[in-house]
């Protein structure tokens, strides 16, 4: 059964500039996007940068009204019953916001257990099995703005499961932590899950993704242009191989050209330093390196080398070509 | 109701804990109002007359209580959108208004000690005898004063939940209400137009509470308009409450970007 479901929503921003002469345009966020989260799913939403993922969550949990399309949590939705979906999940964001720095850790939590209306008699056992759970026992008492990153960021899961949320958003949750922090993070959603909590997470962290997913969808530019398990969207770039060529020049003159070549059957170019990389996968049986080169005129060139593809780079691919799925 | 007045007390004693631990702040919040009152004193005692003083000194620990309302109760909601905590406070099932009246109430409640500091200041430093006719009448009708101007602190500060720029209405609205509710200057003393727009203000029975209560006089009947005008503004401040976030979901204003 689906907890989430998502049908053509929309998000549109009208964006004004200039003092003077006042000008908007209208930027689409979130361009008709759809799909479906069974119960005890951990499904990811992965993403670059103003992909949309965090607009498509804040509509999810009723911070954004959507323009267009329809959505429903738990069978509720989000526009007309949203305290209903409000009472029944929970949102984590990533990085060090969202906490009240000049209150303890404890008496964060107590608060938002109040707003949540946890009842008073089970306040006090909830938030001291959740400390346990994100191993702040011990440094309750102690204001937050003396916590580092990962506490601030345990913190913030604990508030996110106060009220025992049937479906959880995580937003980002592990940005800014430490490899460390970032693999209890990762254990802690994964115990989540077993324990029966539906998990919608966003990422652009392609191997958190691959490791805690059931299922991924990929969005780009605000339209979803892949969806599977993480080994279907492996499955769709094993075949081919991954030509890389280190140029110390602009190699993005010669991306068009690169494309065209028979065989090519993608292009990106990567910043490494002082050099670009041009990324070029390559169909099976295609020999392309010395056409490839060939178009690069009298741009130097550092190492040249053929590799197998992998999931970063089926991601790269989704995200940099926007092809809808 | 039981659950409600627990999550105001709860809010009220946070906001209050959060507030007084900026050292920064703290001092600011006890020095501020003797500057008010040193400047209004000096000035009134330049008049002669013992009673003016008394009621300037009166007027001045108001004036206090709403500056410490008016400005931070109109920044409060930004500063939650900085922190990152509005979005968290909107999300929450609980009525968006509910979240906001204790944060004024700490901010009154905090302005209770100015309107104490100012009176103090006044005995000790000017020698202003007050000599309360009513003490727990007067301490009455300073916590219903209190009570009125965070209230009118709470309908400035849901603004800013849709508006990012609202925080200025605190600063915009902070001269107008001394001198329109007569803090410092007798509202007999303003043009008749002005009039009626005091008397839709609680601070402007507060105060005359406060003077009736020191004078000796029956402040009934002001204590009793300064909260009925206090709760007029509770319900108007939670219906606009409820059609700005409504608003600010739409126009997207819940974040800093």
């Amino acid at each position: 059964m689906a907890v989430i479901e998502v049908d053509d929503l929309t998000r549109s921003y009208r964006a004004a500039s200039g003092i003077w002469r006042r000008s908007s345009k209208v930027i689409e966020a979130v361009k008709g996007i759809s799909f479906e989260v069974e119960r005890g799913e951990l499904f990811g939403l992965l993403g670059p940068n103003g992909a949309g993922k965090t607009t498509t969550i804040k509509m999810l949990i009723t911070l954004l009204l959507p323009t267009g399309g329809h959505a429903r949590v738990l069978g509720q939705d989000v526009v007309k019953d949203a305290r209903e979906v409000r009472r029944r999940v929970g949102y984590v964001f990533g990085g060090d916001r969202g906490l009240y720095e000049r209150l303890s850790g404890l008496d964060n939590l107590k608060y938002f257990a109040e707003l949540y209306g946890v009842p008073r008699r089970d306040q006090g056992p909830r938030i001291g099995e959740l400390l346990e759970l994100v191993k702040l026992d011990g440094r309750e008492r102690e204001r937050v703005e003396g916590y580092s990153r990962g506490m601030r960021q345990r913190l913030h899961i604990a508030r996110g499961l106060l009220h025992k949320p049937e479906v959880l958003f995580l937003d980002e949750p592990s940005i800014g932590i430490d490899p460390v922090g970032a693999r209890e993070l990762r254990q802690t959603v994964a115990s989540l899950v077993e324990g029966g909590t539906t998990v919608l997470l966003t990422t652009h962290y392609m191997f958190e993704a691959d490791e805690l997913c059931d299922r991924i969808a990929v969005i780009a530019g605000g339209e979803i242009v892949a969806r599977g398990t993480p080994a279907e969207l492996k499955r769709g770039v094993s075949g081919g191989s991954v030509l890389e060529v280190e140029v110390f020049g602009s190699a993005e003159d010669s991306m068009a050209t690169v494309r065209s070549l028979p065989g090519v059957t993608s292009v990106v170019v990567e910043d490494r330093g002082q050099a670009q990389v041009l990324v070029v996968r390559v169909d099976t049986g295609a020999e392309v390196t010395q056409a490839v080169l060939a178009t690069l005129g009298g741009v130097p060139v550092g190492r040249v080398a053929t590799r197998e593809p992998t999931l970063e780079d089926a991601y790269v691919e989704l995200v940099e070509t926007g092809v809808p799925a | 109701m039981t659950a409600v007045l627990r999550l105001l007390l709860v809010g009220w004693w946070l906001q209050l804990k959060m507030r007084s631990r900026s050292a920064f702040d703290g001092i600011l919040a006890i020095v501020y109002p003797l500057f008010f009152a040193t400047s209004v004193l000096l000035m009134y005692r330049q008049g002669g007359s013992e009673s003016a003083l008394i009621g300037a000194a009166v007027g001045a620990s108001v004036l206090g209580v709403w500056s410490a309302v008016a400005t931070t109760a109109s920044t409060s909601l930004q500063q939650e959108r900085r922190l990152g905590t509005l979005e968290l406070l909107v999300a929450a099932p609980t009525r968006f208004a509910l979240l906001v009246v204790p944060m004024t109430l700490a901010m009154g409640t905090i302005g209770l000690y100015s309107l104490v500091a100012t009176l103090l200041w006044g005995r000790f430093a000017f020698g202003i005898p007050i000599s309360l006719g009513h003490p727990l009448v007067f301490a009455l009708a300073s916590v219903a004063t209190a009570v009125g101007v965070s209230l009118m602190g709470f309908l400035l500060a849901v603004s800013a939940v849709r508006y990012r720029g609202a925080w200025a209405l605190g600063t915009a609205f902070e001269l107008p209400v001394w001198l329109v509710c007569g803090f410092l200057v007798p509202i007999a003393a303003l043009p008749g137009w002005v009039r009626p727009i005091s008397w839709v203000l609680p601070p402007t029975w507060g105060v005359a509470a406060i003077r009736h209560a020191a004078f000796g006089g029956s402040p009934w009947g002001d204590i009793a308009l300064c909260l009925l005008l206090s709760v007029l503004y509770a319900v108007v401040g939670t219906w606009l409450s409820g059609r700005l976030v409504t608003s600010a979901r739409t126009h997207a204003t819940l974040a800093l970007t």
